[in-house]
């Protein structure tokens, strides 16, 4: 099984974390730390496993992960699990390129900012520490579904607060570059897309 | 900077623009903890439009590291809310932080019955993925019939999500394994891919748990075949297509399957061997989805009680693997080389060229997995240039693999040693690369291994005790160094020995050896016991008088040492000096041969005597010598070490 799904940039600083077993927030914060230590070490040119760390499970489990631009996608998984087939989870046709389709040429900032709409998708992909679904088209109908409901939920007593998102998120890509971010050197014009 | 708090209906964006804009962990923590302040009070009234957002900020603020158990109770109170987007954050927030040790969870359980059966599947989903993560065992017990239910009758979508939940009710309840066999049966005939998918998945749990679940799923394998081939045979379909090849997660799945449903079994195995060699031979290799696929079909036949010829091309596909340019596909070749070393020993040998050039790869991951599978591949035969890779090995590889490498060529060694010396050299050699690196019971094994090889003893005191000189920094191997010399000062002293080039030893050298040892700050106290107890072992062959004297002023000294155990040796030592003319020889006679504890007891494992046994035994051998005493200050601290 999948035990924790990680996401955090070139600097350490967690993107999304799903745990699939139940860890005190001491654990899990050393656990990221931990796995950032043994991944940020790593060359470019290297296989995309890991062994040896401690804090999960022992010995029977290993990190399987990709580095994208600034971050690094990193799954947890035990014996169970396919190596390669975990491997093309995160990269050929799902997470990665589910996350792309989503939000359009998908950047770290994308993350950052709606990391819950991030949770949602990855709840259509992996539940309880297991593959669900693997279908793109899929996994991107259901979300699109479940967004249409919340926004229609929303309804009349949302409206101001929407129109005040709307105004705020017009021109977006322009907007992170006025913000003071000490911790992301963005060499800004064109942010990667993750392929 | 003074920093407003946000209002509770901003959403999460503008609190994680501030966060962002702080620009010291310490303002960054002024920011969150005055943000949680105001989240905190928000939670505590009663009703307000933006609970959604204050769960989101907060769960938020939580993946940052900060404690968030306060917002517990606004997850069971989400969750019950009778709004899409609040039970959504709800859920989400119960899965982070609620786990089943928290009373918070048993609130839970209720909403999660209620919305089981809700009429908007996707509020039934968000019930099925939070019971699939954190479900308890009562809740599991509980909800069951449920999950039951909705296998047998609702839409695909939430079939497919209720199969996983399954699996994890399995798994937290063994016994409720059988209620969800025959939902899980019916659940084959399918044609949906990701209800097949989870499908499948019950059933390998299902029968990976119990032995009688698994005969009677024994009867699904020609259904799976179909399945298997519909995939694999099936003309290009753009909906389940991973580069070129369709649904391979559920290939793989369907695999492993078969690989728990074909073991020893030979019925199964007659029925997928077919399938199984279409897949091996028409499967592309030039993705990493193919060799995804046919790696899981290599482990299938390996595993399962299949021909011969069907065997041959599966390890064959391995091999090329471990040729493979992609480091990833190497690393898994190994992996699946690992899992059938046992069984399919010889095949595996052919391809130990390559894994041991594997040793020397920049990786660090494929240097862990050849060491694993080089040290499964030694054998008598090629013992001698097998260990010579390894301990070249032991010489460059990564500080994290040295101790298993070291206690790996000690099994090794032990196991397979052509010679006596070849032995002991090989253990000295890892005792000077990496001795820092071996477990502490090494040292007594190799001093009972010293101790059996009689015609060695002269070689290997020469040999210690010019490694003693290069380098004193590696205390297991000075401990034997200072043993062996204390054993077999005469045979140094002496000079000659056959199997080395000889050498002039000066009592003097042996003695200024010794001392360095003592007075340096690199040796552990052990260490210096060892050392002292050398020096004392050294007076039987020492013939100059000026160099008994200097023994004995050597002990005198550290009967004032602060460490109990070292001071309590010297004086003890110094009484054999002072007295006891007549029984100091055979009390200082060389040690006997130390049997094995067991046969074929490796190296690493413990059961070798601990070091103060082996001083306790010489001591031991005086005792009976030492008649009772009559009441004397120093007699009475040797009476006491005396059992």
């Amino acid at each position: 099984m999948i035990k924790a799904i990680l996401i955090f940039n070139n600097h350490g600083k967690p993107r999304l974390s799903k745990f699939y077993e139940h860890y005190n927030e001491d654990t899990e914060q050393q656990i990221i730390r931990e796995t950032f230590h043994l991944v940020s070490k790593r060359d470019e040119n290297v296989c995309n496993f890991l062994e040896g760390g401690m804090l999960i499970g022992g010995s029977d489990y290993k990190l399987i992960y990709r580095h994208y631009a600034t971050l690094y996608f990193v799954f947890c998984v035990d014996s169970s699990e396919s190596e390669l087939g975990i491997l093309d989870l995160i990269q050929v046709k799902v997470f990665v390129e589910t996350l792309d389709k989503c939000f359009e040429n998908v950047c770290e900032l994308d993350l950052i900012f709606h990391v819950d709409k991030v949770h949602n998708i990855l709840a259509e992909m992996v539940m309880g520490g297991m593959v669900l679904e693997t279908n793109m088209n899929e996994i991107i109908t259901q979300v699109d579904a479940q967004n249409k409901m919340e926004k229609s939920e929303a309804g009349i007593a949302g409206a101001p607060a929407r129109a005040v998102s709307a105004v705020k998120n017009m021109n977006l890509p322009e907007m992170p570059r006025n913000i003071n971010i000490g911790d992301i050197s963005i060499k800004v014009p064109n942010l990667p897309s993750f392929k | 900077m003074h920093h407003t708090a946000m209002s509770p209906s901003v959403p999460l964006q503008e609190m994680i623009r501030a966060i962002r804009s702080a620009r010291t962990q310490c303002e960054e923590r002024g920011v969150i903890q005055r943000e949680c302040a105001a989240i905190r009070a928000q939670f505590r009234q009663s009703d307000n439009g933006g609970r959604s957002h204050n769960l989101a900020k907060l769960l938020y603020v939580h993946m940052l590291g900060y404690p968030a158990h306060f917002g517990q109770m606004e997850c069971v109170r989400m969750i019950a809310s009778p709004r899409y987007s609040e039970k959504r954050v709800g859920y989400l927030g119960a899965m982070m932080l609620l786990d089943e040790k928290q009373d918070a969870s048993l609130l839970i359980t209720n909403s999660i019955k209620n919305d089981l059966s809700h009429s908007n599947q996707y509020v039934q989903s968000l019930a099925l993925c939070t019971l699939a993560c954190m479900g308890s065992a009562e809740m599991c017990r509980d909800l069951a019939p449920e999950i039951d239910r909705l296998l047998r009758a609702s839409n695909s979508y939430i079939k497919k999500k209720a199969a996983l939940c399954a699996v994890h009710i399995v798994r937290k309840v063994h016994d409720l394994g059988e209620l969800f066999t025959p939902a899980a049966r019916s659940l084959l005939a399918e044609k949906n891919h990701g209800v097949l998918h989870g499908a499948v998945v019950l059933i390998t749990e299902l029968c990976e748990r119990n032995q009688e679940t698994l005969e009677r799923f024994r009867k699904t394998v020609p259904d799976l075949v179909q399945i298997m081939k519909g995939l694999v045979i099936s003309g290009y379909s753009p909906e389940h297509d991973v580069a070129g090849i369709s649904d391979p997660f559920l290939q793989v799945r369907i695999l492993r399957l078969l690989r728990i449903l074909g073991r020893n079994n030979e019925g199964a195995s007659d029925a997928m061997n077919d399938l199984l060699a279409q897949v091996a031979t028409n499967t592309d290799s030039t993705k990493t989805v193919g060799n995804a696929v046919l790696y899981e079909t290599v482990l299938t036949v390996l595993h399962i009680k299949s021909e011969s010829g069907l065997r041959v091309l599966a390890v064959n596909i391995l091999g090329r693997f471990l040729l493979n340019n992609d480091r990833n596909i190497r690393y898994i070749a190994m992996i699946s080389l690992q899992k059938i070393v046992g069984t399919d020993h010889n095949a595996v040998q052919r391809h130990r060229g390559t894994i041991v050039d594997c040793l020397k790869d920049q990786d660090a991951s494929v240097k862990r997995r050849a060491l694993d599978l080089s040290l499964a591949l030694v054998s008598a035969s090629n013992v001698r240039s097998m260990m010579k890779e390894l301990l070249l090995f032991l010489s460059s590889c990564p500080p994290e693999l040295r101790a298993q490498a070291a206690s790996g060529i000690f099994n090794a060694a032990e196991r397979y040693a052509p010679s006596q010396r070849w032995h002991i050299d090989t253990i000295l050699h890892v005792l000077t690369t990496a001795g820092g690196d071996v477990r502490d019971e090494t040292v007594p094994n190799l001093i009972q291994l010293i101790t059996n090889a009689s015609e060695l003893h002269c070689y290997t005191v020469h040999k210690l005790y010019r490694a003693l000189l290069t380098d004193i920094s590696q205390q297991s191997l000075v401990q034997v160094a200072c043993w062996c010399i204390g054993e077999y000062g005469d045979l140094l002293l002496r000079g000659e020995c056959q199997e080395t080039e000889p050498v002039q030893v000066t009592e003097d050298d042996v003695l200024d050896a010794l001392e360095t040892v003592l007075q340096s700050h690199m040796s552990s106290p052990a260490t210096r016991g060892f050392a002292l107890t050398a020096t004392m072992k050294l007076r039987t062959p020492l013939s100059l008088t000026a160099n008994t004297d200097r023994i004995q002023s050597i002990v005198s000294i550290y009967g004032s040492c602060i460490d109990v155990e070292l001071q309590q040796r010297a004086v003890e030592y110094n009484a054999l000096f002072r007295k006891y003319d007549h029984m100091r020889a055979a009390v200082l006679e060389r040690m006997p041969v130390i049997e094995k504890n067991s046969p074929g007891h490796t190296n690493g494992e413990s059961t070798g005597e601990p070091i103060k046994d082996i001083q306790t035994l010489k001591v031991k051998q005086g005792e009976p010598l030492l008649p009772q005493q009559p009441a004397n200050q120093v007699l009475t601290l040797t009476q006491m070490h005396v059992v």
